[in-house]
């Protein structure tokens, strides 16, 4: 196929997601409109960007992620990042109180916690991805268990805790696509979206990256400086979707491998806003669809869930893992 | 143009490169030949500044590798690995325009075009541009990589193994080209090749390595002696006249 053919291909391809994402928002807003629109324009409005901050933050974090890791299976949530800030946000509740917690400035609270996950994540990174490359079944199994520890402690701590605590914390860790917290839309809105402008900006570099370390090297891409900045990135950017809905184990892989799929490039230009619009039609359109058409009310994660475990399933059976 | 100074490379305390010094020259054609596990490849990879050594250091025109920005060496060294394998979904033509990266830093002009297009020339792989590189055999991968390493345009130019998967009329191209690249443009090339008449026939120099240690190095009339051969490989090698050229014979 001629570059040009392939290009108008991309191209067209790229119209379209955009056009999907439009209608998918514009559905989610004008569908069902009962009542003042007064109330709901506002309410509708909040929702649907927090739908949008999640959409592309666990689009971009997903595929620089693979990017860096030089995998297509491999997740920040499946390697257990989303239970990490879990347990970092019991943890904090559970060392610090239910008093102390509920007077601090959230965006305090969530700084807080970043830097505390910024830290694990890095040392779990430099273990798993060091010099020494390791098997990727290996890892996908390293990051499993250390999901269900994360959980698992999360779990007993928020039943050792002190009714207080516990309700202040499941006011935070509740958070689902249904029960936004607003408290952080907008810091997040404004972080993630100065974050795609970075990554945006290293686009010919993350290029690079995906040769592969040696060939990175090669070409005069201060590979590791690069890949500790890149993962510091993707961590803020799963702790503020985490944040905001809650986990989601499997969305960025569904994206991630949508966009590969769709998009006959490597080119990062192109995968990128792909991935991130595939998440935008997902979660709006999604949501539309089940709330608004087929008034099941809290079906959103578990059928993005569902959909993205499966694909999960088929890349692994079909040997991408190797 | 390329000094070697005491480099010492060890994986889990075992040394794989023991007290390594050579001096390369600028200009010139340099093979090194030796049995697997020689340390060929760790050699041209701390060469090329993909591994730390242990100890001692490599200067590239007076510029120390651990020191320099990567940048810069990437425009002055280029380096073709053992083996290439790209997870990324690129076609020969992607491919070889990552050549210009250091140079273009993602935004390529018309200089690059037209070195990407002369390298892809050079190779023979214009009929082969548009494809992806898993729709290519293994030597048709192998030369566009060396395309990329050309497209570079580097003063320098490590290949390992280059000849790998090649038939003979790509094999003796590339020889030709890297020969020519070397004594016509002035090029430092350095070759790890299996072949050691290729090497006799069209090095200027020959680097002898084994057990992780350089054994000689000399010009190819130096080294090509029945005796010395046989030590290295282990194995019953002759020498003879043949054509004009020293041919090894087992
Ligand atoms: N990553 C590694 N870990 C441990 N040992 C290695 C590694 N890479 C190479 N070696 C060992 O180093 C020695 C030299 O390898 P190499 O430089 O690839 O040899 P050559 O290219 O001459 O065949 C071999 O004995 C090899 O087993
Ligand atoms: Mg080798």
């Amino acid at each position: 196929m001629s570059p040009e053919i392939r290009n108008r291909q991309i191209a067209w391809r790229m119209a379209l997601l955009v056009v999907l994402a439009l209608a998918a928002a514009a559905a989610f807003m004008l569908l069902q409109a009962r009542g003042s629109w007064d109330f709901l324009l506002p309410f509708r409005g909040r929702k649907l960007a927090a739908l949008a901050v999640v959409a592309v933050a666990v689009a971009l974090s997903t595929v620089v992620f693979q990017t860096v890791t030089q995998n297509r299976i491999l997740t920040p949530s499946i390697m257990g990042f989303d239970a990490l800030y879990v347990l970092i946000q019991t943890g904090m509740v559970f060392g610090l109180g239910a008093g102390r917690v509920s007077t601090l400035d959230p965006r305090l609270m969530f700084g807080l916690e970043l830097a505390a996950m910024i830290l694990f994540a890095l040392l779990l990174f430099r273990w798993m991805f060091g010099p020494r490359a390791r098997n990727l079944h290996l890892l996908m199994l390293v990051g499993i268990v250390l999901g269900t520890l994360f959980r698992s402690i999360s779990g007993f701590l928020q039943r050792i805790i002190d009714p207080d605590s516990f309700t202040v914390l499941q006011d935070r860790l509740f958070a689902s696509f249904n029960s936004v917290d607003p408290s952080l839309l907008t810091l997040s809105a404004l972080l993630v979206a100065g974050l795609a402008l970075v990554i945006w900006r290293l686009v010919p570099e993350l290029d690079v990256l995906a040769l592969g370390r040696e060939a990175a090297i090669g070409l005069g891409v201060p590979q590791e400086r690069l890949v500790h900045g890149l993962l510091v990135l993707v961590t803020v950017l799963v702790a503020l979707s985490t944040a905001l809905v809650g986990p989601v184990t499997f969305l960025g892989l569904l994206v991630a491998n949508l966009a590969y799929l769709l998009m006959p490039t490597g080119r990062h230009a192109v995968l990128l806003p792909a991935s991130a619009l595939i998440a935008l039609i997902t979660l709006i359109g999604g949501q539309t669809l089940l709330e608004r058409v087929l008034h099941y009310d809290t079906a959103l994660a578990v059928v993005v869930e569902f959909a993205g475990g499966l694909v999960f399933i088929l890349l692994v059976i079909r040997g991408v893992a190797r | 143009m390329i000094e070697i100074d005491a480099v010492e490379r060890r994986y889990d305390g075992v040394a794989v490169l023991s007290e390594v010094t050579l001096s390369l020259p600028k200009g010139g054609l340099t093979a090194i030949i030796g049995p697997n596990g020689a340390g060929k490849s760790t050699l041209l990879s701390v060469m090329g500044r993909l591994q730390k050594p242990d100890a001692g250091r490599v200067t590239l025109q007076g510029l120390e590798l651990s020191r320099a920005s990567g940048r810069e060496v990437a425009k002055k060294l280029a380096l073709l690995r053992q083996d290439n394998h790209t997870a990324a979904r690129l076609t020969v033509r992607d491919l070889v325009g990552f050549g210009r990266y250091p140079h273009s830093r993602g935004n390529p002009g018309p200089e690059d075009h037209a070195q990407v297009t002369r390298a892809l020339a050079t190779l023979g792989l214009e009929p082969l541009a548009d494809r992806f590189l898993d729709q290519l055999s293994g030597g048709q991968r192998q030369r566009a990589h060396i395309a990329m390493v050309l497209a570079q345009d580097t003063d320098c130019i490590l290949l390992d193994e280059p000849l790998n998967n090649l038939d003979i009329s790509h094999a003796v191209r590339i020889i030709t080209l890297v020969r020519d690249a070397a004594r016509q443009m002035g090029k430092t090339v350095v070759v790890v090749l299996h072949d050691i008449n290729m090497a006799a026939a069209h090095c200027d120099r020959i680097v002898v390595m084994k057990g992780g240690r350089v054994l000689r190095h000399g010009t190819p009339a130096e080294l090509m002696q029945a005796e010395f051969l046989s030590e290295v490989y282990e194995t019953p090698i002759t020498v003879h006249e043949l054509a004009g050229r020293l041919v090894a014979v087992y």
